[in-house]
């Protein structure tokens, strides 16, 4: 409402501008050049007054300017008699194609292109809007905890506390800080080094970094048979492209547990990501990794979709550096018609047409896909 | 809320924009007064909506809205501030509102103050203005809209190009695009003059201010942009005939021409031609330069075709108003009336000489911008026109414009006298030589042309006090009077004197940063030094540290010159997480007007690292020239007073009228 309200308003300064002009009687005539010529005759005066130039030069300067001044003036006394005064008609065409074509011409165009119905969503009222009334005591929490550690910063279960919620909250960069300054205070175990990897890979989008990797495998020397790096270390493997050893790794994993464990689902979807005959679920588009899946199932809605959309967006990127990857093709064909946005899905087809015309084979995969999702034409 | 009162501003600034365009031309045919006031109002409420559009997508880019596709692109929720404003113009569509934001400052400016101006002038001015405005708010709106939309919005955004995240970024495109945009006015102007078929000293004067202002910044701009380049890109060099810098460099050589010669129009109402011509070439570079950089042509012609919409857009507006400006000049320029009368050998000779070898060396430049280009659009061979080409055919046109430089302000105006004008300049001969001499005897024979060029430069900054000192007349008249011509020269004179002195010092700072730079590429571990030109360099190791959006690698350097330290050299690497890409800052030691330039290459296996070093000697010149030139431009640009060019009357017994040339 505020919104129609000042685009109402910023519509009636603009028919203003256009209105004011045409309702003033008096006519200010503006300048012209005689004046310009005046003054040069004055300032030629002035300078022969100081010397700068010589009694010659000012006469032969003054004639000059006097003849332009005459054929001015002359100008001038022709220019008064066609210049005509405003007829009311014209001012009033005028004034009503500013009063009706303007307005009907701005808003036109700005429906057409504009979005009035999206607000604003500036980062810091979206954080603040985002905090749940069960979460705002999370914050004070984090707040309290925070204080605390800046009085005593070697206290580890400190950082052992916050740890979690910070990966949680999506505070990477801290949870990364907090897990090392924990290693550091209270001494290696498994299991944190296995934390401190998982906030790593967090960190860096869900990529295992090299980083990441070396405090996973740190783990597994300290304690062979932690869940956690376990799982994480086939991440890698499969990010490396080492398909039979990710698959390797978590069909261990799942022979060994109990069949309710609650983390086997993810190892099962991890697995059936591997497999890659299945059509992947929605979540599974853009290749996720595990982590990102983990998070995907603590989130809202409404991030999920973005997380989605921010993964669906890498993959366009990734595609538009390198168009030959008949894979990651038909993987964003298909995210964009899950996600329902066809006209993206039809510029994507012809992308991917273009870049994969060099090789037959792949131009044929990629042309049934097309039209079996009926994006012809 | 906001991103869509910035969207709905800027639609309203369009439809402004096309009642200026249209009513005002209206009404200077009809000689209708109201019709014609029409253009100042809209013009200023045109810029309050253009600007309210710009204030709300920086207010989108400073509270991160990423529900802005633009902002999501090209910001980061953790950048520093001051980043975060520079990224409003660091991407293409923010860019092409600042343009347009100028375009409409510029017009409302003329509005404002343009109170002693003719009104059907300034009617045409407007509408003209109007024109050239329009068509960029609709490439704005259908190809390059900055506030479109995303939904749901995303919650980090994809950052900066860090090569972008700088202060020169912050400095840089405004001061450029003022001068880019600042031409436009001279256009208009020259548009409106051809459509009345009148134009006159009054004209000329009217315009100079505005020729004035663009060229200043436009010097700024470019000098701003070749330092950046120099410390960011790691090179060491400082200008590289890149097409994106000549693309700037043209409407510069053009808008230099244009200064001098609306001087000739406004004081001796001759050159017209040349001055409606110059201001049409002008503003059309500037918008080539526009088209250059922004439509992709120049990443490569085969981006450009595949995805054209916006190249497209730009080639229409190019040949729009380009080809519109220049066919009505062909048609309008031979009805124009003649101007005053001239001898070959005057100051309006030497202004026809200035603009025909400005005039040529734009053209070599155009030539070796857009042949590449040509080439490659037409049989798909990819060359490369570099520093070989523009030192053989940009160089030696300049050197006889430079050697004329001083004669210019010391010749009278209609007749002058070469001789007379050499007598005078004799001082100024001999400190060249001298200089030259001395470079011989201090640098040996290593370069032959070099010399020559230090030469030059003495000679031309001798030559343009030599000016201030005839017009004063130190030396010559007693004391007083000396006192009293100087405090009542014209700032224009100082101006003049300054500007020309300012090139010399730019052309010092190229002569000798080119000639007796030193460069070296090592490998050092730490522990290990090398030295450069008399400096040593010692490693002192590597750390690292953490910034507001990056991590940098910094290499620890002591610099000492015969063995006393004279300060820390700190070149760095860094990465940025958001874009996964690292930039490398050079660190710079400047001792007087020379600088120790330090860049970090890989490290090694073997801990060592590499390192290119270079000493550039006295290469500050280049950019302080530059400055002083501005400073030349700020101080005519501040003198109100009129200018006439008083005529030195014929010697009764001469036949001086049969010498006498027209004009044009």
């Amino acid at each position: 409402m505020t919104l129609w309200l000042a685009f109402a308003l910023m519509t009636a300064a603009a028919i203003f501008a256009v209105l004011w002009p045409l309702g003033r009687r008096t006519a200010n005539a503006g300048g012209s050049d005689i004046a310009v010529y005046r003054d040069q005759l004055d300032e030629i005066a002035r300078d022969r007054a100081t010397g700068l130039i010589g009694e010659a030069e000012a006469e032969a300067a003054k004639v000059e300017v006097s003849r332009r001044l005459i054929a001015a003036a002359d100008v001038a006394e022709a220019d008064k008699t066609v210049a005509g005064a405003s007829p009311l008609w014209r001012r009033r065409a005028t004034a009503l194609a500013g009063l009706v074509l303007l307005p009907i011409g701005a808003t036109a165009i700005y429906l057409t292109l504009g979005s009035p119905q999206l607000p604003g969503q500036p980062l810091a009222e979206r954080r603040a809007a985002a905090v749940q009334p069960q979460d705002r005591s999370i914050q004070e929490l984090i707040g309290r905890v925070e204080a605390h550690l800046e009085q005593n910063p070697n206290d580890a279960r400190g950082y052992e506390v916050i740890a979690p919620v910070y990966l949680r909250l999506g505070r990477f960069d801290d949870a990364v800080n907090a897990r090392r300054k924990l290693l550091a205070l209270s001494g290696e175990t498994a299991s944190r080094q296995a934390d401190l990897g998982e906030a790593l890979s967090a960190a860096s989008n869900g990529v295992i970094t090299v980083e990441a990797k070396t405090a996973f495998e740190r783990a597994l020397v300290l304690d062979a048979n932690d869940l956690k790096a376990k799982f994480f270390v086939g991440v890698a493997a499969e990010q490396d492209g080492d398909k039979p050893k990710a698959a390797a790794i978590w069909t261990g994993m799942l022979k060994d547990a109990p069949a309710d464990a609650p983390w086997a689902p993810m190892v099962r979807e991890s697995l059936a990501r591997l497999g890659v005959v299945s059509t992947p679920p929605i979540a599974g588009t853009a290749g996720p990794s595990a982590a990102d899946v983990a998070a995907a199932n603590t989130m809202s809605e409404q991030d999920r979709a973005d997380m989605i959309r921010g993964m669906v967006a890498r993959l366009a990127d990734k595609l538009k550096e390198d168009g030959s990857d008949l894979e990651g093709w038909q993987r964003l064909l298909r995210a964009y018609m899950v996600m329902g946005d066809r006209d993206k899905a039809t510029a994507a087809a012809g992308d991917a047409r273009k870049a994969l015309a060099s090789d037959p084979e792949k131009l044929r995969q990629i042309g049934e896909l097309i039209k079996s999702m009926g994006l012809e034409g | 809320m906001i991103p869509e009162l910035g969207h709905y501003a800027l639609v309203l600034a369009l439809a402004l924009g096309i009642v200026q365009a249209l009513v005002p031309l209206v009404g200077s045919l009809r000689g209708d007064a109201a019709l014609m006031r029409l253009a100042g109002s809209t013009a200023l409420m045109q810029f309050v909506f253009v600007a309210l559009s710009f204030v709300a997508l920086t207010a989108c880019y400073v509270t991160s809205d990423f529900s802005v596709a633009n902002v999501f692109e090209n910001s980061h929720s953790m950048m520093p501030l001051i980043y975060k404003f520079t990224s409003v113009w660091g991407n293409h569509e923010g860019s092409m509102l600042l343009w347009v934001l100028i375009l409409a400052a510029f017009g409302a400016a003329v509005a404002a103050f343009g109170g002693n101006l003719p009104a059907t002038l300034k009617a045409n001015v407007l509408a003209v203005q109007s024109w050239i405005a329009c068509s960029f708010y609709l490439f704005i709106l259908l190809t390059s809209n900055p506030f479109l939309r995303l939904a749901p919005a995303p919650f980090e955004g994809k950052d900066l190009n860090p090569i972008l995240q700088d202060i020169g970024l912050a400095v840089h495109p405004p001061l450029l695009y003022l001068g880019y945009v600042g031409f436009s006015i001279s256009f208009s102007f020259a548009i409106a003059a051809l459509i009345e078929g009148r134009i006159d000293a009054a004209w000329a004067r009217w315009v100079r201010p505005w020729t004035l202002a663009a060229w200043m910044f436009l010097t700024v701009g470019i000098a701003m942009g070749s330092y950046w380049a120099y410390y960011e890109l790691g090179w060491g060099g400082y200008w590289f005939w890149d097409p994106v810098e000549n693309a700037s460099l043209m409407p510069w050589i053009a808008g230099t021409a244009l200064l001098h010669s609306a001087v000739v129009m406004e004081k001796r109402n001759a050159l017209k031609i040349w001055t409606v011509l110059l201001a049409i070439l002008a503003f059309s570079l500037s918008l080539i330069g526009t088209f250059l950089v922004r439509s992709g042509v120049l990443t490569s012609v085969h981006t450009f075709a595949s995805d054209p919409s916006r190249g497209v857009f730009i080639l229409m507006i190019l040949i729009f108003f380009i080809g519109g400006g220049l066919a009505l000049f062909a048609w309008r320029a031979p009805m124009l009336k003649q101007g005053g009368l001239f001898a070959p050998v005057s100051r309006e000779g030497a202004l026809v000489f200035n603009n025909l070898f400005l005039t040529t060396a734009c053209l070599t430049v155009f030539v070796g911008t857009l042949y590449p280009l040509a080439l490659e659009a037409i049989t798909g061979e990819k060359i490369s026109v570099g520093a070989p080409f523009f030192n053989l055919t940009f160089g030696p046109l300049f050197i006889p414009l430079l050697f004329a430089m001083p004669f210019g302000p010391l010749l009278a105006w209609k007749r002058g006298d070469v001789l007379g004008v050499a007598q005078r300049l004799m001082a100024a001969f001999a400190i060249g030589l001298v200089a030259i001499a001395v470079t011989f005897v201090a640098m040996g024979v290593t370069s032959v042309l070099a010399p020559f060029g230090i030469g030059l430069a003495f000679y031309v900054m001798a030559g343009s006090l030599v000016d201030l000192v005839e017009h004063t007349g130190v030396f010559r008249l007693p004391l007083a009077t000396v006192r009293a011509r100087t405090f009542g020269l014209p700032r224009s004179v100082w101006g003049t004197a300054l500007a020309h002195f300012g090139m010399a010092v730019t052309l010092l700072g190229i002569v000798t940063a080119s000639t007796w730079g030193e460069e070296r590429i090592v490998a050092l571990k730490q522990g290990q030094s090398t030295s450069l030109s008399g400096y040593d360099m010692s490693f002192d190791g590597m750390t690292q540290r953490a910034g507001p959006n990056f991590r940098e690698t910094v290499a620890k350097f002591t610099a000492r010159s015969g063995g006393v330290a004279v300060g820390l050299m700190e070149p760095s690497k860094r990465s940025f997480g958001a874009r996964q890409s690292t930039t490398s800052e050079a660190a710079l030691l400047t001792r007087g007007f020379s600088q120790l330039y330090m860049s970090l290459g890989d490290v090694n296996e073997d801990g060592s690292v590499a390192v290119r070093l270079y000493f550039k000697p006295l290469v500050l010149l280049i950019w302080l020239g530059s400055l002083v030139m501005a400073l030349g431009g700020l101080l005519s640009l501040s003198d109100r007073r009129l200018r006439v060019g008083a005529p030195k009357p014929a010697k009764k017994a001469s036949k001086p009228s049969s010498t006498l040339q027209p004009a044009e």
